[in-house]
């Protein structure tokens, strides 16, 4: 098929498409409008169960399995990744090189780095009162770690963060959210439902039951997937050579 | 205009769309399938908005004392962007074996089986 052929199927297709979404777009209840039936019930409970941050609440409380659900894919994204950046037969490990890094830029990271990964964790354990959570204050604090990266070199890097461990780390904290939802289970309540642990008080760290250890498991698993990933990709990029360069493959498009 | 919102939802989604199918680079249509969620993303906060409402966080306000957006969707947006980015980093890892294998990112031109 040739190129106009494809794109003229393509302009049919989206513009049927685009006639259907706009359309459907003018069923939906109006922007800004105040019927949000769901998300009264969802402060509702919150507020029942004194977690400050509702979004917190519905993630790790009223919707727990479903984030089970999204650890998995983000725990099996991570297996996949690591299995398809793996070395393969025809490549082998160069030792990276020391390497010059401009002082401001140093001083700078090295400065910043114990900053971040404070707020990273500090977001961790705040996320059942505000604004953010594992999810967010994971990526931020693995993404400190990489500070290392820009103010030395590589080497310190891998100095900072040997993979094997943040891979066992990915299993464990995926493992402590199971045996947390199973620990309901076993004191005769439902899997993962939020009665185990008394709520607390309102606005305090330890307040909202089973809603900061949950957070704190996830927080985990996506600071240990985040700094997997990267590790693979990083080793890719600096480590990892092709042996036999026969000229056709390992050639890279710029 | 009570629905330009949902629009903007849909002309990303369709963009997107458009450059997925029109790339002649992998790792731009990587970036053309995040376009596309990020269509989602636009859908999903638009749908939660009330006028005049603040986020709903009750560190630091009086419960009941002002109205909050929808708090559902804002943890579907947030399970969405998860999903997203792993889904990114996934595809780009295929984008890079499939860069070595066969010294192209075109797509067009990965139409040869090879054992």
């Amino acid at each position: 098929m040739s190129r106009r052929v494809r794109l003229w199927i393509l302009s049919a297709g989206g513009t049927g498409l685009a006639v259907l979404l706009v359309v459907a777009c003018f069923q939906l209840p109006g922007f800004g409008g105040d019927q949000h039936p769901y998300g009264d019930r969802a402060v509702r409970e919150s507020l029942a169960r004194r977690t400050a941050n509702t979004v917190a609440s519905v993630n790790f409380d009223q919707r727990a399995f479903d984030t089970l659900g999204e650890m998995t894919i983000l725990f099996s994204a991570v297996l996949g990744t690591v299995v398809l950046l793996r070395q393969t037969r025809d490549e082998h490990r160069a030792k990276p090189a020391p390497a010059q890094v401009a002082v401001p830029v140093r001083r700078y990271a090295l400065v910043t780095l114990p900053v971040a990964l404070l707020t990273g964790l500090y977001v961790i354990a705040h996320g059942q009162l505000s604004p953010g959570g594992g999810f967010q204050g994971g990526v931020v604090a693995a993404t400190a770690l990489h500070l290392l990266y820009l103010g030395a070199d590589y080497r310190a890097l891998e100095w900072i963060r040997p993979v094997g461990l943040y891979e066992v780390g990915d299993a464990l904290s995926a493992s402590a959210y199971l045996v947390l939802g199973l620990a309901g289970v076993l004191a005769g309540t439902a899997f993962l439902a939020n009665t185990l642990l008394s709520y607390g008080t309102f606005n305090t760290l330890s307040s909202g039951g089973a809603v900061p250890l949950l957070n704190a498991a996830i927080g985990m698993e996506v600071a240990c997937a985040a700094v997997v990933l990267l590790a693979r990709f990083l080793d890719q990029a600096v480590e990892i050579e092709e042996s036999g360069k026969t000229g056709k493959t390992g050639k890279s498009g710029e | 205009m009570s629905v330009l919102p949902y629009l903007v939802a849909v002309w990303v989604f369709l963009a997107g769309c458009y450059g997925l199918a029109t790339s002649r680079n992998l790792i731009h249509a990587v970036g053309c399938l995040t376009v596309c969620q990020a269509a989602t993303y636009v859908l999903l906060i638009a749908v939660g908005y009330r006028d005049g409402a603040t986020a709903p966080v009750y560190s630091d306000i009086e419960p009941a004392s002002r109205p909050v957006v929808d708090p559902v969707v804002q943890a579907l947006a947030l399970t969405d962007v998860v999903v997203g980015a792993t889904v990114t980093a996934l595809l780009l890892a295929l984008v890079l074996q499939i860069s070595k294998r066969h010294g192209t990112v075109d797509p067009d031109e990965l139409s040869e089986l090879r054992g």
